[in-house]
């Protein structure tokens, strides 16, 4: 197995009864990458990013994640990556650092160590302020970020994340985006699902999903070489529209 | 929540066992004395004095205490014969008419009780005649028994009640708080934040469980308090073995709401399967109806109810001080219900779809 290659997909494939959500699908992701998986509403991205993080058993085909397989190995894959859905998904109705508490001690950390995350996350996301205020009032973009952080938390190899500016405003975007390099930066893999086609030119390589399959695979310059686009937006359209 | 999780149960406890109780009072009394003599009045006197008898309407003839017992005006008439005073004295015996509303078959049965026990009382030679008003036939019954009351010897049903109720808010908490727990982070979309972790399924069944254990012996601890100060409910037997077997009767309930849980995928649906449960469980308890005269395959049932268990545990050994020993075949099958139903929550709960 080549090191290199943090994620290893072949022919994977979903099924939900006759209903192929992911279409033999195969890619591989390079470490330290910023991966784009884009793809319209319903074009299997999530579906197979559920696969890929060990929540959903594939029906068909190979895949391996940090190493491990997503068939029997599904445990070990979750120890190695991070995930943020698209859904917010920290507690409510526990503070930013029990928040932070709670998920360190799930995956592990010691107490000495979850003192210290915390106290480097909420610095750099500059919640000292709400430290002890429940995520619930935060506004949206604020969660976002923790919720990215907290993903990061146990230092994964991969992180996931499933349209994480979704619902957000420009600014907040942009210091986002900022912690995804940040992340990427110090060797994170970065596997991410956007509809924001200017994030995709922020990305190493892009997949563009349609209908379940992977249409176009490469970096943005060479996907708007070989559609004859401007932007990303039309390399999107054009292959969207079929 | 937390302050919702405890007052209103408690709340619950004091105004149910004040108001769930199986004495008959207030019985609305009526009599018919043909005979006018002054034996014929001491009897009336006596039920005048009884607490249980309230309205005392004098009825002239059977046919208006029939159309007072028809418009419910009353719910038990006596009918003392004409030469009632005459034939007690000569022939020391005598039959005496009695009519009860028996709508309400408990009650009736009660009130027959009590009307049977005044006249013996009144008269050791007098027989009591119960007159069924379909048939009117007479069924002379002579009944002589000598009641010993124990465990509960004044015979006060908030004796027998409490205990039951604080068993039926322990466990409808627990029941309800688990059941709608796990399907509620489902709804949420932390289940799926938390299935993307390393977390092992029986830390996450157990970090579930554990608060909701914590509430429930806090409940019972409140309830017993309140059964005491309130309701001076004997508590004869150890504490600490009640103790012991409520810790792991809360885990059947627990791990049956968060079995619950896990089957379904909105807390509507959760809410009605736990509702389902509850309302067979309390009522098939013996709480409120003796098991003993339900028929054999509802007893069946019953065998498969924790919280019958519970009720006869709480009462053995609050009431009567029932040991380890007394209370080891509940305690097995109570922690058997436990294993069981805890295997199958963490078994249910599935990381993956």
């Amino acid at each position: 197995m080549n090191n290199d290659k943090v994620i290893q997909v072949e022919s994977l494939t979903k099924m939900f009864g006759d209903f192929i959500a992911v279409n033999d699908i195969t890619f591989d992701v390079n470490k330290g990458e910023i991966f784009g998986f884009l793809g319209a509403n319903g074009a299997g991205k999530t579906t197979a990013m559920k696969m890929l993080i060990g929540i959903s058993k594939p029906t068909f085909g190979k895949a391996h994640v940090a190493g491990f397989d997503v068939f029997t190995d599904a445990e070990n894959i979750k120890k190695n990556i991070g995930y943020m859905s698209q859904k917010f998904a920290l507690y409510d109705d526990l503070t930013v650092k029990e928040n932070i508490t709670f998920f360190g001690g799930i995956y592990g950390l010691s107490r000495k160590r979850i003192k210290e995350k915390a106290n480097t996350l909420i610095e750099e996301l500059g919640l000292g302020n709400v430290a002890n205020q429940l995520v619930g009032s935060l506004p949206l973009g604020w969660k976002q970020k923790l919720s990215f952080s907290v993903s990061l938390i146990h230092d994964p190899k991969i992180v996931f994340l499933d349209e994480p500016t979704g619902g957000v405003d420009p600014i907040t975007r942009r210091q986002f985006w900022e912690l995804i390099y940040k992340a990427a930066n110090q060797g994170t893999t970065i596997f991410v699902t956007t509809h924001y086609m200017d994030e995709a030119e922020y990305c190493d390589r892009v997949s563009i999903m349609v209908n379940g399959k992977i249409e176009a695979l490469d970096t943005p310059k060479k996907l708007k070489e070989q559609f004859k686009a401007a932007n990303m937006n039309d390399v999107f359209l054009k292959l969207a529209r079929g | 929540m937390l302050p919702i999780i405890f007052v209103l149960p408690l709340l619950q406890l004091i105004i149910l066992s004040n108001a769930a109780t199986f004495e008959v009072k207030n019985i609305k009394f009526g009599y018919i004395d043909n005979d006018q003599s002054s034996t014929s009045r001491a009897l009336i006197e006596k039920f005048n004095a009884s607490t249980y008898f309230d309205v005392l309407t004098d009825f002239s003839s059977e046919a208006f205490s029939n159309a007072a017992m028809l418009k419910g005006e009353v719910d038990v008439v006596v009918e003392i014969p004409r030469y009632f005073e005459r034939d007690l004295q000569k022939e020391k015996h005598i039959n005496l008419g009695v009519t009860i509303n028996a709508i309400d078959g408990a009650a009736a049965g009660v009130e027959n009780v009590y009307i049977t026990q005044i006249v013996q009382d009144f008269n050791q030679h007098l027989k009591v005649d119960l007159m069924q008003i379909s048939d009117k036939q007479v069924q002379p019954i002579n009944i002589e028994t000598i009641p010993l009351f124990w465990y509960n010897e004044t015979l006060n049903y908030k004796t027998f009640m409490v205990p039951g109720i604080l068993v039926l808010l322990v466990t409808m908490i627990t029941l309800f708080l688990s059941g709608m727990n796990i399907v509620r982070e489902k709804e949420i979309g932390t289940l799926e934040q938390i299935n993307v972790t390393p977390i092992k399924k029986s830390q996450f069944i157990i970090g579930k469980l554990f608060p909701f254990w914590v509430i429930g012996m806090g409940l019972l601890t409140i309830g017993l308090i309140i059964a005491k100060i309130i309701f001076d409910v004997p508590m004869v037997g150890s504490l600490a073995l009640m103790y012991f077997y409520t810790s792991i009767y809360i885990l059947v309930i627990l791990g049956i709401g968060l079995f619950i849980s896990n089957f379904t995928d909105t807390q509507q649906q959760a809410m009605f399967i736990a509702w389902f449960f509850m309302v067979i469980f309390i009522l098939m308890s013996g709480l409120f109806t003796p098991i003993e005269s339900m028929p054999k395959w509802a007893q069946i049932i019953t065998e498969f109810n924790p919280i019958k268990y519970f009720v006869e545990v709480m009462r053995m050994v609050m009431l009567k001080g029932s040991g380890f020993m007394d209370i080891l075949p509940q305690l097995l099958k109570t922690l058997l219900y436990a294993l069981v139903m805890n295997g199958l929550a963490v078994w249910s709960y599935k990381k993956t779809t």
